[in-house]
């Protein structure tokens, strides 16, 4: 078997095959709790979590599962990964765990975990599966902060709003008030507003795309000094 | 062969039960005791709000009192009151109320009162309003909420416990009426039920919190 190429893994979690922006994976909790910049923080950083020890899980105990009780033995595994995190959260940041609610628990119904752990981690090795889980669990939540930064940003004008709740006390003054607001921008804050921006930032994507691989067009045809046939 | 394969697979999904309760079974181990301390500290921080600290001298965690409100509070299950003393004379109690009747539903308030039947605080713990129009009844939203501090029944009179455009002495906020009207009518049945009920809430002996929870 081939050696797995990191970059390439890499790139396809962050950008190539992101799961928010591409495979458009876990959408409910990304559109639900992307309202501000460190709620969407507190449930990337929970998905990662469980993304990755899911990932490691499922590689490590791939030989032994067979194919026909596969799913069930994935579920499992990752609720109980989903219900160790919610544990932690409650223990050690129960302001933020009070905020992101029943998000928390739905993060087992996040069908990038377990697409994932099939697509992934039941067919590589232990340490390709935890760079797999980690670049696709920064890969969502980094969508999941750009989202919420948009939104709170237009929303209500802050930035870092509620930082406490995940760092502790002293995080307050992390807090950034950009302009002041007599009545919030409600657009932005609710549901439609969260299509609205993971549109935008599809778009941006898809545009971003279209211009490398245009340039990279240009060279080789630079190179190859081919006349242009329209 | 078939047979040899059901019993194959089960015991497998049956060792990764096992595998993952276990799991978990250690997790609550290690959290447990800390999502308790977590817990009576955000109570403690709430009831410090309504009631500071120093105005009162018993171990109030542990002196709570269940009671049956028959509605009035709006709650289907029983309501706790919190009580604070100062050398055994009552000086306030810290109850939820709900109001049921909000735009989107239930709105979930806490109350405190003092024995002199006056207001310490109301803090909302739990909505569904509109984001940006009914939720100014948060206290990170809008000062709307601190406004009641010190009234009683006395000072407004049962009826006048309404929004303006109702008759009543209390401003609404923009663009939301709805809200405004059921946070002051539930304000207004909690003073209600305190008046009526004050020696029963002070004098019943405890019979809830945290010791009685794990008998």
């Amino acid at each position: 078997m081939s050696q797995p190429d990191y970059g390439d893994i890499s790139k396809n979690g962050l950008w190539h095959n992101n799961p928010a922006l591409v495979q458009l994976l876990g959408l409910c909790p990304l559109l639900a709790v992307s309202n501000t910049l460190i709620n969407g923080l507190g449930l990337g950083i929970a998905t990662t979590m469980v993304l990755v020890g899911s990932n490691i899980s499922v590689s490590f105990v791939r030989h032994w599962i067979p194919k026909e009780i596969r799913i069930p033995v994935f579920v499992m595994m990752i609720a109980s990964f989903v219900t160790n995190t919610q544990l932690l959260m409650n223990a050690f940041t129960y302001e933020l765990y009070l905020v992101l609610g029943i998000f928390i628990p739905l993060i087992v119904t996040n069908c990038t975990i377990i697409g994932r752990a099939e697509a992934f981690a039941s067919k590589n090795g232990i340490i390709p599966s935890f760079i797999d889980g980690l670049m696709q669990g920064i890969g969502f939540s980094t969508v999941l902060v750009l989202l919420g930064a948009l939104r709170e940003f237009m929303g209500q004008g802050t930035l870092f709003a509620g930082a406490d709740q995940l760092f502790g006390e002293w995080a307050s003054v992390l807090t950034i008030h950009l302009y002041q607001v007599d009545q919030s921008f409600l657009f932005a804050l609710l549901p439609p507003g969260a299509f609205f921006a993971l549109g935008l930032l599809i778009a941006g994507k898809n545009i971003i795309d279209k211009r490398l691989q245009s340039r990279a067009h240009q060279t080789t045809q630079v190179t190859s000094a081919k006349p242009e046939v329209s | 062969m078939l047979a040899r394969s059901i019993y194959k697979n089960s015991a497998i999904l049956a060792a990764f039960a096992l595998l993952s309760i276990g799991l978990i079974a250690v997790f609550h181990f290690f959290t447990k005791d800390k999502i308790a301390a977590e817990m009576q500290a955000k109570l403690a921080r709430t009831l410090n709000e309504l009631v500071p600290a120093n105005q009162y001298n018993n171990d109030v965690y542990h002196d709570c009192l269940e009671l049956d409100s028959n509605g009035l509070l709006a709650q289907k299950e029983l309501t706790r009151f919190y009580r604070m003393y100062q050398d055994e004379t009552p000086v306030a109690s810290i109850f939820t109320v709900n109001a049921p009747d909000g735009y989107s539903g239930n709105i979930e308030l806490i109350v405190g009162i003092y024995a002199d039947q006056s207001l310490a605080g109301v803090r909302v713990i739990n909505h569904n309003e509109t984001p940006g129009l009914g939720d100014k009844i948060e206290k990170q939203k809008s000062d709307w909420i601190l406004q009641f501090e010190g009234l009683s029944l006395t000072k407004v009179e049962a009826e006048n416990w309404r929004v303006k455009k109702d008759g009543g002495t209390f401003d609404a906020f923009t663009g939301a009426t709805i809200t405004p009207r059921a946070v002051l009518k539930a304000i207004a049945n909690a003073l209600q039920y305190f008046k009526n009920n004050q020696q029963i809430i002070f004098t019943s002996s405890k019979n809830c919190g945290v010791n009685h929870e794990s008998t």
